[in-house]
């Protein structure tokens, strides 16, 4: 029984070779700023998914490694090794240490030589080894030539045929299999298995188990387990949130910062929704539970029609861009699809399209007027930002009517490489819709100040060139006007491009000189 | 399982031969799979129980004794008690996430002869009423909230 240990400790030395190779799939450096986009335009180089999410640009001071589920338990085992080299436990008492201290070695350290023991290892819920040795000595000389009878199953075995941890607790292996199966595949336990008498808490280690169990598929499920609570209690390790990816981040320290894994998903390392700059976790948090809370609210402002503000036909809109002329042939209405406003202003200098009318709110003056400013105000904000939702959505489709468009102007005498901005400018318009879609959850709790001005008129700014580029990008484009729209299109994504970093920019000022001020306590 | 057939045996023998004091198995409710048991239990004397008569019905799935067994009370005279419901659910950790196989029908006979005793107000739980609108007729779906950790 000895000679098939399948532990989770393998201590191969042909592994350590590939710890170089994993350092390779760090993404960090993935960044374009704007004096390279130019060259981009001539660059043949468009992978394969056409996704803007290739253009996100990474902070190369946040490193971050992205890990398979075979480097996270090598991973894990060096963690392991490190501490043993230190403490001199067997291993797999020292991952039930770790496992306490939630991979924190440093606590682990300070509390192992902070003198006694005792408590250490009665909290961790195991045996000092230390003492297990003499236990089991005495036990077994004591049982070596007798019969001992399993308790859960009744039947009597040669003493040696069964088994127990340090506690002293001793059954069939049989009966130890079947327990540690139960426990496993039906109430998905890994890590807090603990010994099969009644009211004993010491955890069975992870060798113990491996040994004990004989199915393959109940030990490679226990492993997953084990690997699970490792990440998930590792503060510097975080799950990829894509249903069916199986990696993990590795990141050094914890920071605001996106990652991203091979699998392409860019996630908050945070908290592992998807990138969410500029606003951060926790008022992300407080107004996604607000949304959930107003549902009924939320599922009415969602809905995807309006009426025309001229003629009063329900129009859905069907594409990106928000200026609206009505199909009603006796109508033919221009307007803007956020604020039912007529379009002319929109296009000149004073487009206010996204800043709430804080006079109207002034104006109210009892509690109830008041509460109704406050749903207003909500309803100003979740408006737009589910506007920009669902015009990201659309967005996505546009993906696929661009890729047309590109073969359309192919035979437009222009090469392949000339037609390439067009895709440039569907990510930089994507970027735009995502950032100013988390603008106004951060506006919705900024209070009013000089810096929130800045604020908004770079939001204002950003918008209305988001706009612009987006209706471009849903023109007709025809012989004549070919060389035109590019020259349009490419003056806009850039502008875009740079308004969405000056926001972000500037945001990233506010907080580390601290100048943000929320009307919510955090 | 022939495991478990083995282990039933064995427990039916040791609760026949010596059973803990006020507790009596039923004969005639133990059939040829020994799956099912009828337990007939007084109120130990002195306590608030005394000269009551109950009956605690055991099932058992066949992961017994990896799978804890379903215990009820049932018939006509269900004990009043702060962790029993009006329809026989009992509310006590060993059934469910505190079971272990090393445990027993004696075992869980004994503490629930313990957790009568030491009752000192005869008085059904607070939710009662809700509950037994809404349980399932299995008290191991029942997630468990355990308020009292004495007993």
């Amino acid at each position: 029984m000895e000679s098939e240990e399948e532990v989770l400790y393998n201590e191969s030395e042909e592994e350590e070779e590939d710890e170089d190779d994993s350092g390779n799939e760090s993404s960090g450096g993935d960044d374009d700023d704007g004096l390279s986009v130019a060259l981009l335009d001539s660059e043949p180089t468009v992978s394969a998914n056409m996704s803007s999410k290739d253009k996100m640009d990474f902070d190369e001071d946040f490193p971050f490694e992205v890990l398979t589920t075979e480097q996270i338990m090598q991973h894990m085992q060096d963690c392991i090794k490190e501490v043993n080299n230190v403490v001199q436990l067997p291993p797999t008492i020292t991952r039930i240490l770790l496992n306490h201290f939630k991979w924190d070695k440093e606590k682990l350290y300070e509390r192992y030589y902070d003198g006694d023991r005792g408590p250490l290892f009665s909290e961790a819920h195991i045996i000092d080894p230390a003492e297990a040795y003499n236990n089991q000595q005495i036990k077994k000389l004591s049982y070596s030539h007798e019969m001992e009878t399993c308790i859960i199953c009744c039947r009597d075995f040669p003493a040696s045929m069964l088994t127990g941890l340090a506690c002293g607790h001793r059954f069939c292996k049989d009966c130890w299999n079947h327990y540690l199966t139960t426990k496993i595949m039906e109430e998905g336990m890994g890590n807090k298995i603990s010994c099969a008498a009644h009211a004993c808490d010491i955890l069975v280690d992870d060798q113990t188990v491996m040994n004990l169990i004989t199915d393959n598929k109940v030990k490679l499920r226990y492993q997953h387990l084990i690997t699970n609570s490792f990440v998930e209690c590792n503060r510097l390790l975080r799950w990829c949130p894509k249903p069916e990816c199986s990696h993990s981040i590795k990141v050094q320290y914890l920071d605001f910062q996106p990652v991203k894994c091979t699998c392409g998903t860019i996630f908050c390392f945070l908290c592992g929704e998807n990138w969410h700059e500029p606003v951060k976790c926790d008022l992300l948090k407080l107004w996604r539970k607000k949304c959930d809370d107003d549902s009924e609210t939320s599922n009415w402002i969602a809905a995807n029609t309006k009426e025309c503000p001229q003629c009063n036909v329900t129009i859905e809109k069907d594409g990106g861009c928000n200026h609206m002329i009505c199909k009603n042939q006796n109508c033919k209405a221009d307007f803007c699809w956020q604020c039912l406003g007529p379009w002319e202003p929109h296009g000149t200098s004073w487009y206010s399209c996204n800043r709430y009318d804080e006079h109207e709110a002034k104006a109210a003056r009892d509690a109830q007027e008041r509460s109704r400013a406050a749903l207003q105000r909500y309803l100003f904000y979740c408006n737009r930002y589910m506007n920009h939702m669902q015009s990201l959505k659309f967005e996505h489709k546009l993906y696929a009517s661009i890729k047309e468009k590109m073969e359309e102007m192919q035979q437009h005498n222009m090469s392949w490489i000339e037609v390439q901005f067009l895709k440039k400018a569907v990510d930089v318009l994507c970027l735009c819709r995502e950032t100013l879609m988390y603008t106004y959850v951060f506006a919705y709790y900024l209070v009013k100040n000089n810096q929130s001005i800045i604020f908004e008129d770079n939001q204002k700014d950003l918008e209305s060139a988001t706009e612009t580029l987006s209706e471009y990008l849903e023109r007709d484009i025809t012989k004549d006007n070919i060389v035109d729209i590019k020259q349009k299109v490419q003056d806009k994504y850039r502008y875009c491009d740079s308004r969405r970093k000056v926001l972000l920019q500037h945001v990233h000022e506010g907080y580390d000189k601290d100048l943000w001020e929320y009307s919510v306590k955090l | 399982m022939a495991s478990m057939q083995k282990r039933l045996q064995r427990e039916l023998k040791s609760i026949q031969t010596e059973p803990p004091p006020g507790v009596s198995i039923n004969q005639n409710s133990v059939g040829s799979s020994l799956t099912q048991w009828i337990v007939d239990m007084e109120g130990a004397s002195g306590t608030l129980y005394e000269g009551e008569k109950f009956q605690l019905q055991f099932k058992f799935s066949s992961k017994y004794p990896f799978d804890s067994p379903e215990v009820t009370f049932i018939g006509p005279n269900i004990p009043i008690h702060p962790h029993v419901y009006s329809n026989g659910h009992i509310c006590l950790s060993i059934l469910t996430e505190d079971w272990s196989p090393a445990l027993s029908v004696q075992s869980v006979c004994l503490s629930i002869v313990s957790m009568l005793s030491s009752c000192t107000e005869k008085k059904r739980p607070p939710d009662n009423s809700l509950y037994v609108k809404t349980c399932s007729k299995n008290p191991k779906k029942t997630k468990w909230w355990y308020h009292d950790e004495k007993v």
